[in-house]
């Protein structure tokens, strides 16, 4: 904090102060974890009221649903969501894939209900398109999805 | 005598004149017969000004000499037959697609076939991040913002999939790897899908921005400081205080620049790969 605020009397003018002062996190974060397993944090993708609506603690996935329990593109997740457990089907990953398939910088997922079919009405970030490709039933979910890279 | 010469340069003339332009033809070249036909004295004939024709569509070659980097083998063990033959078949590919100059910090648009929509085609813009990988097996890493997502794909440059490449703005940057665009401001990889090409400057050096960028607070994905990485690009007086950058100078390793044993001099490789590149190229 000290070293803060020495460099802050470097910077001339108030206005990068209080900027300065406003950027500064009292507690310490650490990044993204790039895989999607067990405890990564998840960003909600959709314009559902679930996943919108500001909480204390950000969706955590608490199950994977696959063999390996890694989650790729495609797969299914059971996130603790608001104090809730709701299953989300995962729409892009930080970690790398296949070459020719997107990489994103957040890990993003779409809350689905149980049959499947997607809680919200429409998806704000672009979906990979690789997607279309994996088996399974995401056609409600590719349906509301907007753009695809 | 003089007729029939006059008539087979009308016939020429016409004949170049359609191949070339319609309009040329009705425009120029008509009265001009004309004239020249109901006269005593025919008059000189001057043939038509050669139109230029400026195809857009098809990228000059560049008059730079350019080998890219793909091209030069590691320095390694691994049989060079097995880099002849890889080069053999980049050739191929290369004569069949406009694979053009490009350097880490340019503009890319590459467009590749999405075999899972139908055979479509997929258009991605966005700024080279990294080139990696020789031989067949080389990529780059395209990066872009796209509505405040942060999107990176990693092309094979020889890919079948690959339709089209276009490179939107030709420039390098301070650094030969911009993978820490990631943790820099998102204005800084944000690249319009609806950019126009610039075109180029054939000759000469290719420019070089020296934009240094802002970075997010940290934690970054990598210690961007540390001297291993030398990166020139970054605003660092901006994040970092100096006594963090005075810690970061203790990973310095000043005497890796004397090891000769990490030299490896590619001159008259390139040179020798460059030749046999355009020998092929012309067949």
């Amino acid at each position: 904090m000290q070293v803060d605020m020495a460099l802050l009397c470097r910077f001339e003018g108030v206005l990068t102060q209080i900027s300065k002062i406003a950027q500064h996190r009292t507690f310490s974060v650490s990044t993204a974890a790039a895989a999607i397993q067990k405890m990564t944090r998840v960003r909600v993708v959709d314009n559902s009221a679930l996943g919108n609506t500001p909480y204390h603690r950000p969706p955590r996935v608490i199950h994977v649903y696959t063999k390996n329990g890694v989650g790729k593109v495609g797969d299914k997740v059971l996130l603790a969501i608001k104090g809730q457990k709701k299953k989300a089907l995962i729409v892009g990953h930080k970690m790398p894939g296949a070459c020719m398939t997107p990489r994103f910088d957040s890990n993003n997922v779409v809350l689905i209900e149980e049959n499947g079919n997607p809680t919200g009405t429409r998806i704000k970030v672009p979906v990979p398109s690789h997607l279309r490709g994996k088996e399974g039933d995401f056609s409600k979910v590719l349906a509301i999805a907007h753009r695809f890279v | 005598m003089a007729a029939s010469v006059r008539c087979v340069r009308t016939a020429i003339c016409s004949l170049r004149a359609f191949g070339n332009q319609n309009e040329r033809f009705l425009s120029t070249s008509l009265p001009r017969l004309a004239s020249g036909g109901d006269g005593d004295q025919p008059p000189k004939f001057t043939p038509p000004t050669k139109p230029v024709i400026i195809d857009k569509t098809q990228t000059d070659a560049t008059l730079r000499r350019f080998l890219s980097p793909e091209f030069i083998p590691p320095r390694q063990r691994t049989n060079p037959q097995k880099f002849r033959l890889e080069r053999k078949d980049m050739i191929q590919r290369r004569k069949v697609l406009n694979i053009p100059e490009f350097y880490v910090g340019s503009i890319l648009a590459v467009t590749m076939s999405d075999p899972n929509d139908s055979g479509k085609s997929n258009r991605f813009v966005g700024i080279c991040i990294q080139r990696s990988g020789k031989g067949l097996g080389a990529t780059f890493v395209l990066r872009n913002i796209v509505e405040g997502q942060g999107v990176e794909i990693r092309y094979e440059m020889y890919s079948p999939r690959i339709q089209q490449f276009e490179v939107l703005k030709l420039e390098k940057r301070l650094d030969d790897n911009l993978m820490y665009l990631r943790d820099a401001l998102p204005e800084y990889s944000t690249v319009d899908f609806n950019m126009k090409p610039m075109t180029p400057s054939l000759s000469g050096e290719v420019p070089v921005n020296t934009l240094k960028v802002r970075m997010k607070p940290k934690p970054w994905s990598k210690r961007w400081e540390r001297p291993n990485f030398n990166i020139q690009g970054i605003r660092f007086d901006l994040c970092l205080s100096p006594e963090k950058m005075e810690e970061a100078k203790k990973w310095e390793k000043p005497w890796l620049e004397y090891d000769m044993l990490k030299e490896y001099d590619t001159t008259q490789l390139e040179k020798n790969i460059w030749q046999e590149v355009q020998q092929e190229m012309s067949k």
